[in-house]
């Protein structure tokens, strides 16, 4: 990794990548630059420039800011009126041993979402629009500063997630939303996984509006119930009787800490030799697809997304465990997040796709980057 | 009038085969070619185009789907798919010279999980039908068109349809998990399921609003909620649009989303009240209606806290529903909206965009112009808290020159949403409604890079051509690849 590229304009950046003949890496701040395959570039092309909040608007639910503003400052910017990104975007600064949470173009560009994705949605459905260069070289701005649009593809859509192999984003519209007044979180003790996570899921079918649902082995069942007070009193009543278990409560500072703890895979943080994995199944599957995986390997596992998203570190592997993961489910994809330079080099950070979908998804990045400038290989391996 | 692509006069030639080889994919009776069978399929809801399709296919399985498209891409014919025909941009208008691809028979429930809170329906279930099938364990869709009595969940999908309870609970986007899909090749590929999250493009996200120009689609996951223990809705009368938009801006600001939050100006308060009797005030500028869902505690608290901002802005008259009867009510006029302007109109056409809501004082301001510029009458309702306008342009098709201006009346509204800062369309879709508008809101730039993309789906512009895009390019026109001094740079490289 040579060269760092660093365009202070739009139109700088447009030209450097239009005049380019090598390929270039993208980087924000580098707090996750090792999430995704290896990338096969020679140059460097810092986005770090494209910094600030550009508007906000708390009224309107909007947003945008440069897609290096750093996502602790614009936190704690929605904070200060009581406001958030509802999809709760990680800090997974620990897993990589990097120094902060990094940008909002990091976390678009990942497509990363926490607890409360159960409830409110995705990075996806809270990403209303962009600015950015394509690999072509071509200045692009999707979507609009409003919430409801259905004007031509959805762009933002697409790029959310695409690990920067599409466009170079510059700045970023997104929809914002009010915070809790209050949260509190109700726990189980001694259960199962499979007991633990049927518990979940009939408290997600109930009209408690519980905002996140998660399950960590040897520790507990945590159900978080937030808005204004006396409808968190009335829920946790109705969800006693609709569940029969008993459940004692933790406070909102405490519940703060705890969501956080989930969403950063802070279970994990000492086991600095695992292979990281995050699984996405159908919530009722995922403790017969841990079990299918414990029973082969040695791994350390806990539950978020009402079981539908597993979380997984696992020992001693030379591939990481992949071919036993992969096959435990049918439906649903394994996500290499964090692992030795060996595993990552042996395998696929992402789930191979059936043969028309790859080939579908090597057209739409064409359609993008025809001469595969940005981020070569991130997604798919040669 | 907007003009359509030029029948292919070699494909017509061809239309005795065409039929001859549906007919060995599909029974003999899911093949319509007869010229009085075929004129029920000449529009959708933009009814003022209608076009005849050269033969209706109604396949009901995903093989079926494949074979057709399989059929028209080896053979160069077009293919309008449709769902209930509902749609009110044009999305469906078939062509002349395609197959119209009837996806009605699709019409199965095909599981129920409540455990996962998801259902996998066929495109063809109207989207009321979701909820009824899930309604008796206290589950329901929550996209809510005012079509859905109608509207199949497929059209949903191709038009990335809202509703008045979207503020909350999201757009058909967000609400789908996964879906089953055709290619135009007659590729079959799933995208999500019954997970959450998926990695890889979100081709699931390109998909939802793509008008039929990217795929077939042919099973559907969709989200579906508990129902809210209770509801309660607030009818609340403005002397001025400002402080109706002024209420609706403090009501958000101080932490509320409201399940819908819908506004009516004084045309649109009188045109429902006449037809539906439901006792708005007459004497008020704008009609704010705000429906708090939830627990009833919770409610009662948002319902006082929402009085108060009323008050702060000065409303004119306030009602808090006490029944569930009285709620309705409140509904009742706000719902007959559009056949309640048909009433005192011969003809209307309704009108979609979106703006930053604080624009809306001058947006109605200068609309109130533009209705005295072009000569015709114009009523609003709007989804106030998303911003997304529904101006009602009333017209009569039998005066000479009338809907040309009210085309034209149209086009305005929607530059003068682009203008401050909004867009073409925000629930009903581009479809050919608004399609020469498109200009107005992409750069050309930006306009071939969505075509690009319709490329690396169907590269030969068979699927739903001349909707969304202005001008049809061939996709060799639009491809780009650097070839710098004869050679493909890094020829080795991983490209992807």
């Amino acid at each position: 990794m040579v060269r760092p590229i660093t365009p202070r304009t739009l139109e700088e950046l447009a030209s450097h990548v239009a005049d380019a003949v090598e390929p270039f890496r993208l980087q924000g701040h580098g707090t996750k630059p090792t999430l995704g395959n290896p990338v096969v570039a020679s140059q460097l092309l810092s986005l770090t420039k494209f910094s600030g909040v550009e508007s906000y608007e708390p009224e309107e639910l909007i947003l945008e800011a440069g897609a290096a503003t750093k996502l602790a400052d614009i936190e704690k910017l929605l904070r200060q009126r009581g406001q958030m990104l509802a999809f709760e975007p990680p800090d997974w600064s620990h897993l990589f041993g990097t120094s902060s949470s990094g940008s909002l173009g990091g976390v678009v560009a990942t497509g990363l979402s926490g607890p409360r994705r159960l409830k409110s949605g995705a990075a996806r459905d809270h990403v209303l629009g962009f600015t950015g260069v394509t690999g072509a070289g071509d200045i692009i701005r999707a979507g609009a500063r409003v919430v409801k649009n259905v004007t031509g593809y959805d762009l933002p859509k697409l790029v959310t997630g695409s690990h920067g192999s599409l466009v170079a984003m510059t700045a970023i519209i997104v929809k914002v939303l009010p915070c809790p007044e209050t949260e509190e979180t109700l726990v189980y003790l001694g259960l199962e996984d499979a007991e633990a996570v049927r518990l979940m899921s009939l408290a997600m079918q109930s009209s408690a509006e519980v905002s996140a649902a998660a399950h960590v082995p040897g520790a507990g069942t945590y159900l978080r119930l937030d808005g204004v007070a006396p409808s968190i009193a009335y829920r946790r009543d109705r969800l006693a009787r609709h569940l029969g278990h008993n459940a004692s409560i933790m406070n909102e500072k405490e519940s703060g800490k705890l969501w956080s703890s989930i969403r950063d895979a802070k279970p994990f943080a000492k086991l600095k030799s695992s292979s990281l994995w995050r699984i996405s199944v159908a919530p009722s599957n995922g403790p017969a697809v841990t079990e299918r995986i414990l029973a082969k390997l040695n791994a350390k596992h806990f539950y978020d997304w009402a079981g539908g998203l597993i979380w997984l570190a696992v020992e001693g592997e030379p591939d990481g465990g992949v071919l036993l993961i992969r096959s435990a489910f049918t439906s649903g994809h394994a996500t290499l997040i964090r692992a030795s330079d060996d595993v990552r080099h042996k395998i696929s950070a992402f789930q191979p796709q059936a043969e028309a979908l790859a080939a579908l998804s090597m057209r739409v990045k064409q359609s993008f980057d025809p001469n595969a400038m940005f981020n070569p290989g991130i997604m798919m391996r040669a | 009038m907007i003009a359509m692509p030029l029948p292919d006069g070699s494909v017509l030639m061809r239309r005795g085969e065409i039929v001859a080889a549906l007919r060995q994919i599909l029974p003999g009776d899911h093949v319509i070619d007869a010229a009085p069978a075929l004129r029920a399929y000449e529009s959708d809801g933009l009814a003022a185009y209608r076009q005849p399709p050269m033969v209706v296919a109604l396949p009901s399985t995903a093989e079926q789907v494949s074979q057709i498209l399989r059929y028209a891409h080896d053979n160069g014919v077009k293919v309008v798919p449709r769902g209930a025909g509902t749609g009110l941009s044009g999305g469906a208008l078939p062509l002349a010279d395609g197959i119209l691809l009837g996806m009605a028979k699709f019409n199965r429930v095909l599981d129920i999980d409540f455990a996962n809170r998801c259902a996998v329906v066929q495109p063809g279930v109207t989207n009321l039908a979701i909820t009824k099938a899930v309604e008796h364990q206290g589950f329901y869709y929550a996209p809510d068109p005012s079509s859905q009595i109608a509207c199949t969940i497929g059209g949903n999908v191709a038009e990335n349809s809202g509703g008045v309870h979207c503020l909350k609970y999201g757009l058909t986007t967000n609400n789908i998990l996964g879906i089953e899909m055709v290619l135009v090749t007659g590729e079959i590929i799933r995208l999500g399921g019954k997970h959450l999250d998926s990695e890889g493009y979100d081709l699931l996200g390109l998909m939802t609003g793509s008008e039929g120009l990217l795929g077939v689609v042919t099973e559907v996951t969709v989200r579906i909620l508990q129902k809210p223990e209770t509801a309660r809705a607030m009818l609340v009368g403005f002397a001025s649009n400002e402080d109706a938009g002024t209420c609706v801006a403090d009501v958000i600001a101080a932490g509320i989303i409201p399940g819908g939050m819908e506004m009516m100006d004084r045309p649109a308060i009188h045109a429902a009240d006449d037809f539906a009797q439901c006792g708005y005030p007459r004497n008020v500028e704008a009609l704010l209606i705000v429906e708090l869902d939830g627990p009833q505690v919770e409610v009662d608290h948002l319902i006082s806290r929402v009085k108060a901002i009323a008050e702060k802005n000065r409303c004119a008259t306030l009602q808090v529903s006490r029944s569930e009867g009285e709620r309705l009510d409140f509904w009742a006029g706000r719902k007959s909206a559009f056949p309640a302007v048909g009433r005192i109109s011969p003809d209307y056409i309704c009108m979609d965009g979106t703006i930053p809501r604080k624009r809306l004082p001058e947006v109605l301001r200068a609309m109130a112009d533009l209705s005295r510029k072009h000569g015709l009458r114009v009523a609003n309702v709007f989804h106030a808290g998303d911003g997304n306008l529904h101006p009602l342009i009333l017209f009569d098709a039998n005066k000479d020159d009338e809907f040309a201006r009210a085309e034209a009346f149209g086009a305005d509204i929607l530059r003068l949403c682009v203008n401050v800062g909004g867009v073409l369309t925000g629930e009903h879709g581009v479809g050919i409604e608004k399609r020469d508008l498109m200009p107005e809101m992409f750069s050309e730039i930006e306009l071939t890079q969505q075509q690009r993309l319709k490329c690396a789906f169907d590269a030969q512009g068979l699927l739903n051509p001349g909707k969304v895009f202005p001008v049809l390019h061939r996709c060799a026109e639009l491809g780009r690849m650097h070839v710098k001094a004869g050679n493909l740079p890094h020829a080795d490289l991983p490209r992807f």
